[in-house]
């Protein structure tokens, strides 16, 4: 057998640092890996959306009926909105992963390698933006199963799956960001949940907006998930009003932008408290 | 090879830990200094809370000081992190080791974040899992893995870029006999045939005497104590002198009773064993056993000793840590 040899060439300068990109693929890796080990986990967050899409696709049949609603079914609209709420849903468990790696040694061993922090956050999104997807598609393939039809063809689709896959790192960050301040699964499970809530509710996820007191309008001007709702809902429809996919799609590309940045910094905060 | 150059300096450490609202913050190092000169094996030790593993979360760059320097592979700790971060190995006192993973998945994710290649990250975990015996396990998942198992993985972890300074954290918890004489064998090879450097914290005496080429002492945040194992203990006047009690002294009447003798240091308490300081064996023996039988207090055995390690500890930490429950001082009074 080889010898192992702790000294190879000393170095004295400073030190090479592997690329982000190659780094960042490393650390995809193993989330990828863990995730697949397990595809329960997968189908066990799509029964939720598949619940909702059909219980609350059967409650408001009669909406349709309603003005806003234009001849659209309420499916179609529904849709969308369950898959952007899905994958705000389904990231806010991500930071449990960061969790179980504080509990453990994983992520003090991690900090203290010469990996960059942006890798470590990366990489754990990347392969939670790869649910998202898989989420997004079936998600879809049950509402058209259920009636849901749409014009606005491929564009449409993809314009969704990427506005699904920004709220999913956009609050898939956040939640890492929470687990590194609190440290504590309660407390990132509690606090995801205060947050969802109104994310969820204050939106055009379930209804047409136009339907909804004033404030809730206002407040769902500055819902991230309803720019998503709304950025998909147009793409999906027959003449769309691109310059409000673009409006908002931008917004939520800033916003997730925005929260990756500040969620990275979170790992100074917790080096601070360890 | 500077041979005057430190492989690990730290001065002046001080680390303070928020409380919660209203109590002062937790000092958990209060002016910690050291330096070890490279190829050495430190050893620290101390009882729990002392801030040993504070100490290696800052000379790791995972913690940062409130105040002091450390250097370690003569890169500082602040302002080289990242140099810092590519010569070092470390061993956390929790396992470090993904269980989702496989072994060898680990080893090799651990070797291309050092920047190894593919090719060379797979041999170095097959040479790795080799070494540690592990190689029937390697293309398992960790969550299999015995308690033992995975802290050879960890160790493994730490050594797979080939670090010039090896931080061990309690290495050795939790694991067998035979697995610990194993690691205990490592360390020493590394150290010995290849010049690593290592800083590992244990509350085996037994782990230190054997591995560490040198003992810092921590207690309260600070260094209590420096130097060789042999020198610590030829440091200590006098002897150990061990009573083997047949019945357990509750009430302390036995402590209180030895704690009058003359020539008589600080007496411990554990179990059926007590164990005193004394300035002269041969003279304290006597006399403990006639006070002894005086008051027909039964006696299994009574040795007398060379000052070990573990006199060397209470002698730094005893006071402070047990002083309380156990420890009469003389020193102190404390026995009246
Ligand atoms: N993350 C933290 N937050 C708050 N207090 C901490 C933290 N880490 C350590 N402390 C406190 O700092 C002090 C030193 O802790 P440290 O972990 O360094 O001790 P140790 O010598 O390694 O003990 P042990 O032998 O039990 O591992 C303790 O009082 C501990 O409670
Ligand atoms: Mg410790």
């Amino acid at each position: 057998m080889a010898t192992i040899t702790a000294n190879p060439a000393r170095t004295t300068g400073t030190a090479r640092r592997g690329g982000l990109v190659s780094q960042t693929g490393y650390i995809t890796g193993r989330w990828l890996r863990a995730q697949y080990r397990s595809p329960a986990l997968i189908a066990f967050t799509l029964v939720q959306p598949a619940i909702w899409l059909l219980l609350f696709g059967q409650l408001f049949k009669g909406v349709v009926a309603l003005p806003g609603f234009g001849d659209s079914s309420y499916i179609a609209f529904l849709t969308p909105g369950i898959v952007m709420m899905t994958a705000l849903m389904t990231s806010g468990w991500a930071g449990t992963t960061f969790i179980a790696d504080m509990e453990r040694g994983v992520m003090d061993r991690m900090l203290t390698s010469p990996v960059r922090r942006g890798a470590l956050m990366a990489g754990q999104l990347i392969s939670n933006g790869t649910t998202t997807v898989i989420q997004t598609i079936i998600v879809f393939a049950i509402g058209i199963a259920a009636g849901a039809r749409y014009d606005g063809g491929a564009v449409g689709y993809l314009v969704t799956i990427v506005a699904s896959m920004l709220v999913g790192t956009a609050f898939g960050s956040l939640s890492n960001a929470v687990a590194l301040l609190t440290r504590q699964q309660e407390a990132l499970i509690g606090i995801f949940q205060f947050v969802s809530l109104p994310l969820t509710f204050l939106s055009s996820i379930m209804l047409d907006l136009e339907l909804a007191p004033h404030w809730v309008q206002v407040a769902a001007r500055y819902n991230p998930v309803d720019w998503a709702a709304v950025a998909a809902r147009q793409a999906l429809s027959a003449d769309p009003d691109w310059s409000s996919v673009a409006r908002h799609g931008l917004y939520l590309a800033a916003f997730t932008l925005i929260v990756g940045y500040l969620s990275t910094r979170a790992f100074r905060t917790y080096q601070r408290s360890v | 090879m500077p041979s005057t150059s430190h492989a690990l300096e730290a001065s002046d450490l001080v680390k303070t830990y928020p409380a919660g609202r209203k109590k002062p913050p937790v000092r958990a190092l209060d002016g910690l200094t050291f330096a070890v000169p490279e190829g050495v094996v430190l050893g620290l030790l101390g009882p729990n809370g002392a801030g040993k593993s504070t100490t290696v979360k800052i000379l790791t760059t995972l913690s940062r000081a409130d105040s002091g320097t450390a250097t370690v592979a003569g890169f500082d700790v602040v302002k080289q992190q990242n140099d810092v971060r590519q010569a070092i190995g470390y061993v956390p006192q929790k396992s470090s080791s993904d269980p989702m993973a496989t072994g060898v998945e680990n080893l090799v994710l651990s070797g291309r974040i050092y920047g190894l290649s593919r090719q060379e990250a797979v041999r170095r975990a097959a040479e790795l899992l080799e070494r540690f015996d592990l190689t029937e396990a390697g293309g398992r998942q960790v969550r299999t893995y015995s308690g033992g198992m995975q802290r050879k993985l960890d160790v493994a972890l730490g050594l797979v870029h080939r670090p010039r300074v090896l931080f061990l954290d309690e290495p050795t918890t939790g694991l067998d006999p035979e697995a610990r004489a194993d690691l205990w064998n490592e360390v020493e090879r590394l150290s010995d045939n290849e010049g690593l450097t290592v800083l590992l914290t244990t509350h085996y005496l037994e782990e230190a005497d054997r591995l560490a080429d040198q003992l810092a002492i921590v207690d309260h945040g600070q260094v209590v104590a420096e130097g060789t194992p042999e020198a610590l203990k030829a440091e200590l006047r006098g002897d150990s002198v061990q009573v083997e009690l047949v019945d357990a002294d509750v009430d302390g009447n036995v402590r209180r009773l030895l704690g009058h003798l003359p020539g008589i240091g600080e007496i411990v308490v554990d179990g059926n064993t007590l164990r005193a300081r004394v300035d002269r064996g041969a003279t304290a023996v006597p006399a403990v056993l006639g006070a002894l039988e005086e008051k027909a207090i039964p006696v299994t055995a009574v040795t007398v000793s060379r000052p070990s390690l573990d006199d060397v500890y209470l002698q730094y930490t005893g006071r402070s840590f047990r002083a309380a429950e156990n420890t009469v001082g003389q020193v102190e009074g404390s026995a009246a």
